[in-house]
């Protein structure tokens, strides 16, 4: 969907954006991952055409980026907000418009939003009369009203309460599986990565992995294992133990090993209180803490 | 143009003409030119406060001059009285003021005008004391001349009042006769509603980007258009609301003053023109006059001017003021950069006593050639009769200015409306430029 080649963007003698090469696949849910100031946003505003790159190209499609594909994209910026004093109807029928609709579609689509969000009644309500909840609906509802093809959410969870946030995730997965791309960008990487299934990370204007999630998680394992037994357990031979805690279905307890487990695993079974074993894949913040520490592992196969 | 300028321009016209605000100041607005007109003229038309003066007149100077209707005088007798006793008594009497005329030893007039007082019970105005010495020199004058043994009647013969009638050369010998002081009037008052519309806007146009800004709507629209669009929409838009407001505005005053002239007070305005009117030929002469200079005024390039000079020095401010309220994150901190923009205006402003007085001095030529102050300055000029090409130079310098003015400061716009949480300095701003 969005190609980015050898992509560079300063501020002010800051390199914001570092010869960046993502790539995000069409149909894809995709985690622009990354600390504060890491480039995220100079690069999605260089997607919406907000600022252009100093150097490199990027590609929506496979055409290079044009103003007109500024329709086809929905965008919810970090620093978001509604004209106060204008009514919710009027402000999502001229931002819909702005994107190209007509009024007659940018209507009858906002009242179907409206229906399917239990929104209908606020249509005449002003803006500031809304509380912050009903907002950030409203919001929403304007980032993808003119059914784009790409949704850009930066930081989409942060300041919306559980409710909506929960509403808007079912939302989003929902347009993702009727064809829509779709890029979430922020820095509480935990809170997307549920529902990402590819992820880029950068840091300090620089891509430091980028692909599938699965894939990256599975590359980065670290031989890390859990077993979760009946009873208290110690004997755990010469492998490091990480963490030990109780928990609902017993103890558990994580630990280091070189090779799968396989002793270990036939042994607690025969005493009866193996209740659970699972491998431990790295979540994103560990990969990106391990990649910052030690640098990018290389991808042996192939 | 492209669609969404014009939607921006739908937005932010039909936005502010719907408010209430709005329809209070268009209602408002003629109601005080009305006040100007009327309340002047009210004062003028109220009984004069009288103040009352004693007069202690050793060597009879004025004496038995009564004053006037604001400033009556009476004598003491200066034999009965001195300078001593005649302060007690202003201290406890209704009198305003003591006015103190020594005779000296042998009632020198130059001795005398030296040595006159005035004492009041509060400070004495620059009025009163410019009344009594007006009267005073008079007096003395007079005694001086016959001193010297001249008739005071045939120095006022003698004296000689000079009125110049002056034309203007026009081509073929229709000369026109000139009308300085409607020409200052016309000057001054389109001058000063240029000042005062290109800020009134200006304003509102930065006051809608902190808006944009501040409610944090900015991104969600440059995602959809350009920020030049958005820029050039706001300003258009406002420009719209102006043009709608002024209109009003005219057509009320129009009607306001037919109202207050016809029902409300027409006693006070049939006296002025019956003054006109009833077989005064001197009033008569005047009216005549005035209709003759009134005709000597170019009043089409005068109302194109205006037309002119109102858009291109409010596109031309309105872009700069869009550039300040993008810097800024709230209003108080867009006084450090509001006023190096206001100064050149201020300028023009503080100087258009000078242009007035010299139409086509050079102060008035350059002040109408630099851009920032030419809306103001090139206006008070036109009823002047300005040659043509200095006039069509400084409309290209105007509208050249304009579009670099508004490429820059969109460039500091752009980055502006992003940049939140900061205080931005002067040097920051010229980085933006080349962002």
């Amino acid at each position: 969907m969005i190609t980015a080649k050898k992509v560079s963007k300063e501020y002010s003698s800051k390199l914001a954006l570092d010869g960046v090469d993502l790539s995000i696949p069409k149909g894809s849910i995709y985690g622009l991952l990354g600390p504060n100031g890491a480039g995220k946003t100079s690069f999605i505003r260089i997607m919406n055409q907000i600022t252009a790159p100093d150097e490199g190209e990027v590609y929506f499609g496979s055409e290079l980026l044009q103003p007109r594909d500024i329709a086809r994209i929905g965008y919810l910026p970090e620093e978001r907000g509604l004209y106060k004093k204008m009514k919710v109807g009027e402000q999502v029928l001229y931002l819909a418009r702005l994107k190209g609709l007509t009024t007659n579609e940018a209507k009858s689509r906002a009242k179907e939003w409206f229906e399917r969000l239990e929104m209908s009644g606020w249509w005449d309500k002003k803006v500031e009369d809304l509380s912050k909840g009903m907002a950030q609906k409203v919001q929403f509802v304007t980032t993808v009203l003119h059914e784009p093809e790409l949704l850009i959410f930066d930081e989409p969870f942060t300041g919306f309460d559980p409710i909506n946030t929960n509403l808007i995730k079912g939302e989003i997965q929902r347009l993702n599986e009727n064809g829509a791309t779709v890029i979430f960008s922020t820095h509480r990487m935990e809170s997307v990565e549920e529902i990402c299934n590819h992820i880029g990370l950068i840091d300090n204007g620089k891509v430091m992995i980028e692909g599938d999630l699965l894939d990256i998680r599975k590359h980065y394992k670290d031989g890390t294992f859990a077993f979760t037994t009946r009873t208290a357990f110690s004997d755990w031979g010469s492998h490091e133990v990480l963490s030990q805690k109780e928990d609902h279905m017993g103890y558990r307890t994580v630990l280091k090993s070189s090779e799968f487990p396989k002793e270990l695993v036939i042994t607690l079974s025969e005493k009866e209180t193996l209740v659970a074993f699972e491998e431990v894949l790295p979540t994103v913040s560990d990969i990106f803490i391990e990649i910052v520490k030690n640098g990018p592992k290389p991808w042996n196969h192939e | 143009m492209s669609k969404p300028i014009i939607l921006i321009i739908q937005r932010e016209f039909l936005s502010r003409v719907r408010k209430k605000t709005f329809l209070l100041v268009t209602l408002i607005g003629p109601l005080a030119f009305g006040a100007l007109m009327i309340v002047p003229a009210l004062f003028a038309s109220m009984p004069e406060d009288t103040k009352q003066i004693i007069v202690l007149d050793e060597p009879t100077l004025l004496l038995p001059h009564e004053g006037k209707e604001q400033y009556t005088l009476e004598y003491l007798d200066p034999r009965e009285n001195d300078l001593e006793l005649a302060k007690e008594l202003l201290r406890d009497s209704q009198y305003d003021a003591l006015l103190y005329i020594p005779a000296g030893e042998n009632w020198d007039p130059d001795f005398i005008k030296n040595n006159i007082l005035l004492f009041g019970k509060e400070d004495p105005s620059m009025e009163m004391q410019g009344y009594l010495d007006y009267l005073l020199e008079e007096q003395i004058n007079k005694a001086k001349l016959l001193k010297n043994g001249v008739d005071p009647e045939v120095v006022a013969q003698i004296k000689t009042n000079v009125t110049i009638k002056s034309f203007t050369l026009g081509e073929e010998g229709t000369d026109e006769q000139s009308a300085v002081p409607i020409k200052m009037a016309l000057g001054w008052i389109t001058g000063m509603l240029i000042y005062f519309f290109i800020f009134f806007y200006s304003v509102q146009v930065m006051r809608g980007v902190m808006e944009e800004k501040s409610s944090r709507i900015v991104e969600v629209i440059i995602s959809s258009v350009r920020p030049y669009q958005l820029m050039m929409g706001k300003i258009l838009g406002i420009g719209f609301v102006g043009v709608v407001q002024f209109i009003i505005w005219i057509g009320l005053s129009g009607i306001l003053y037919t109202v207050i002239s016809t029902f409300l007070f027409p006693e006070l305005f049939a006296e002025q023109a019956a003054a006109g009117a009833a077989g005064n030929p001197a009033a008569d002469m005047v009216g005549l006059e005035v209709l003759d200079m009134l005709r000597s005024i170019d009043f089409t390039t005068v109302i194109l001017g205006f037309a002119f000079y109102f858009f291109g020095g409010y596109f031309l401010y309105s872009a700069l003021f869009a550039a300040v309220g993008s810097a800024v994150d709230q209003e108080a901190d867009s006084q450090q950069f509001m006023l190096p923009v206001t100064i050149p205006m201020i300028l023009a402003i503080v100087t258009a006593m000078n242009v007035i007085q010299e139409p086509n001095g050079a102060l008035a030529f350059w002040m109408s050639m630099i851009p920032l102050t030419s809306p103001i300055t090139m206006m008070i000029r036109l009823p002047f009769g300005i040659p043509l090409w200095e006039v069509f130079l400084s409309g290209a310098i105007l509208v050249g200015t304009f579009f670099t003015v508004v490429g820059l400061a969109s460039k500091i716009y752009r980055v502006g409306i992003l940049m939140y949480g900061k205080k931005v300095t002067w040097k920051e701003l010229f980085k933006w430029l080349k962002y």
